[in-house]
């Protein structure tokens, strides 16, 4: 039998139907491939016994044909999704060893259509980072390495297990979260498919909040079909969240293969930064010549405020986490700190209980929304964001279908290599990512070449909102075009 | 705009969160740069701009005002660090 790991979703669908292998067959296989593979820090808690409960009752409805979309598709999980009774952190100490009572709406309906839950995924703590460095259970390695070269390398982040278990092989799609380019730039890093769907596709009840009007759930995988097929069974309204949207969820793997021709494909002049490596420039010419020959139209497009959506987000996005991160007292859950009194407890709690990355954004957030700074941060930074978004708007106004722009401004860096003097320094990765959360658009990032290294580079396509299906079928030129990348195993 | 010591002090108390005084001049640097970077949004027009609330256009959906859950105080508090029955325990607060 071939080594059921490097099937795609769409391979192990068909595998199991016609009964080739069994669930949990191809369940044991994915965790073996994880005990094998721990040098990478990819999974923060393996779940087997769970897992192959799991397999044999997908395995007995498959045999009475009544598999679901995802029957016996084994999964991975980042771990800021809520999963029953299985301890969620947020790879962070605050929350210790919780063990949530429910399930996160995106998980449930996952677990609905038959998927396995393999374990929960390392993630930087409460997905606030760009190089998965800084998680309460260390830093996840990138499966990729430079070539001739063993330095390890970050996956990216805030999602890098998500992005480093998909790529590796250790299992076959993963649940991730995107605020402002955790999903893409991790996807970007690894050669894996990552979508950040429209703000309100899927529901955030159950997922550990960040910053509730930029958060927002999609899948990473290792193809665009199964980014597609995993997007069906996350996407969906869900009354516990009132940002949920309430539309019918289209079938997304439609829309894989079908013909772009007469597409406007918008190419933003402010994409093309001073000092941009000339690799990102290539690839970039390159995915717009493949969607040109595929009968797409490209047109240069003038998103003139991009270059303020970055700074906006270091407003927005600390001042709703110091906000959500309130909840973490040492009174209902997680660690405590004992005090001498209440007040005592609660900031020997969080100062005891948050990693620097977290404080330091609880800390700016606290600030931008304190008295007589209101108005000259927070108010002006949501003023941006509209003007952000009437950016996007007035190019889609023009008939212009999706826009194209490189994924980040670099390939996977080193571990430890970024942001130890300067916060900023690593904030720059989510440079070309961001806007998408701040105009609440859908965008996927799809593996298109790599540099003189040898390491992945990815573009990515930013659509109208809810016109998750045309990035699917651009995706799908890309990878037909490009090819897949799949790294060497070393671990 | 930046900010000195006694408002880094400050924020760590408005944010509950308790800074040794030796870390203060290490935050102090971060917050600036973080603030320094955000300075550039001054220059944006922002003159009869509607800040943003709500990212998509939607009305916010109403829920029918009527019990569907409840009854599951074990759940509630089991998680908590400390617990007498079905109450958390905190230090005595006394003001």
């Amino acid at each position: 039998m071939t080594d059921l790991t490097s099937l795609t979703i769409a391979e192990a669908r068909e595998g199991l139907a016609s009964k080739s292998f069994t669930s949990l067959e191809l369940t044991d296989a994915h965790l073996a491939a994880i005990e094998a593979a721990r040098s990478l820090n990819a999974f923060v808690l393996e779940t087997p016994d769970k897992a192959r409960d799991m397999a044999r009752a997908v395995d007995a409805r498959i045999a009475k044909g009544e598999g679901g979309p995802l029957a016996g598709i084994p999964l991975g999980i980042k771990d800021l999704f809520a999963t029953r009774d299985v301890r969620t952190t947020a790879c962070s100490k605050i929350l210790g060893n919780f063990v949530p009572p429910y399930e996160s709406t995106v998980t449930s309906q996952l677990w609905r259509d038959g998927a396995v839950m393999l374990g929960k995924l390392n993630n930087d703590e409460f997905a606030m980072g760009s190089s998965n460095e800084t998680s309460c259970f260390g830093p996840v390695v990138n499966p990729w390495r430079r070539e001739g070269s063993n330095t390890a390398l970050v996956p990216g982040g805030s999602s890098g297990g998500s992005a480093s278990a998909v790529a590796a092989l250790l299992c076959m799609g993963a649940t991730a979260t995107d605020t402002g380019g955790s999903i893409r730039q991790p996807a970007a890093f690894t050669a894996t498919v990552g979508v950040k769907p429209t703000y309100g596709r899927c529901s955030r009840w159950g997922i550990v909040a960040f910053a509730s009007s930029l958060d927002q759930a999609g899948p990473i995988a290792r193809t665009t079909r199964d980014a597609a097929i995993l997007m069906r069974s996350m996407a969906g309204h869900d009354p516990k969240d009132t940002t949920s949207v309430d539309r019918a969820v289209p079938d997304y793997e439609a829309a894989i293969g079908k013909s772009v021709k007469g597409m406007k494909i918008g190419i933003p002049k402010e994409y093309r930064l001073d000092g941009m490596p000339a690799e990102i420039e290539k690839l970039w010419t390159e995915g717009a010549a493949w969607l040109k020959a595929a009968g797409a139209e490209l047109v240069e497009v003038s998103l003139p405020h991009t270059k303020y959506a970055l700074p906006a987000y270091y407003i927005v996005a600390p001042a709703e986490a110091s906000s959500n991160l309130a909840r973490y007292d040492g009174v209902r859950y997680g660690l405590r700190v004992p005090g001498r009194n209440i007040g005592e407890l609660y900031e020997g709690t969080r100062a005891e209980g948050f990693g620097d990355e977290v404080r330091r954004r609880v800390m700016i957030g606290t600030y931008v929304l304190s008295a007589g700074y209101y108005d000259a941060y927070y108010l002006r930074a949501q003023k941006v964001r509209t003007l952000i978004k009437k950016d996007f708007e007035d190019c889609f106004a023009r008939g212009v279908n999706a826009i194209l722009t490189p994924a980040t401004p670099s390939a996977a860096f080193g571990v430890g290599e970024k942001g130890g003097a300067d916060p900023v320094e690593m904030y720059l990765n989510d440079i070309f990512t961001v806007t998408v959360n701040m105009a609440g658009l859908p965008g996927i990032a799809v593996p298109a070449g790599k540099d003189a290294q040898g390491l992945p580079l990815g573009l990515q396509l930013i659509g109208r909102p809810f016109d998750e299906e045309t990035l699917f079928s651009l995706g799908e030129v890309v990878e037909q075009a490009a090819g897949r990348f799949t790294p060497t195993r070393w671990w | 705009m930046s900010v000195d010591a006694a408002t880094v002090r400050r924020i760590a108390h408005l944010a509950r969160i308790a800074v040794a005084e030796a870390e203060v001049p290490h935050l102090q640097g971060e917050l600036n740069a973080m603030l320094a970077f955000v300075e550039q949004l001054s220059e944006v027009n922002v003159d009869g701009v509607e800040p943003m609330t709500s990212v998509t256009p939607m009305e916010m959906k109403k829920r029918a005002d009527v019990v569907n859950d409840g009854e599951i105080p074990d759940d509630i508090v089991r998680n908590a660090p400390e617990t007498q029955g079905h109450f958390f325990l905190v230090p005595k607060v006394i003001e």
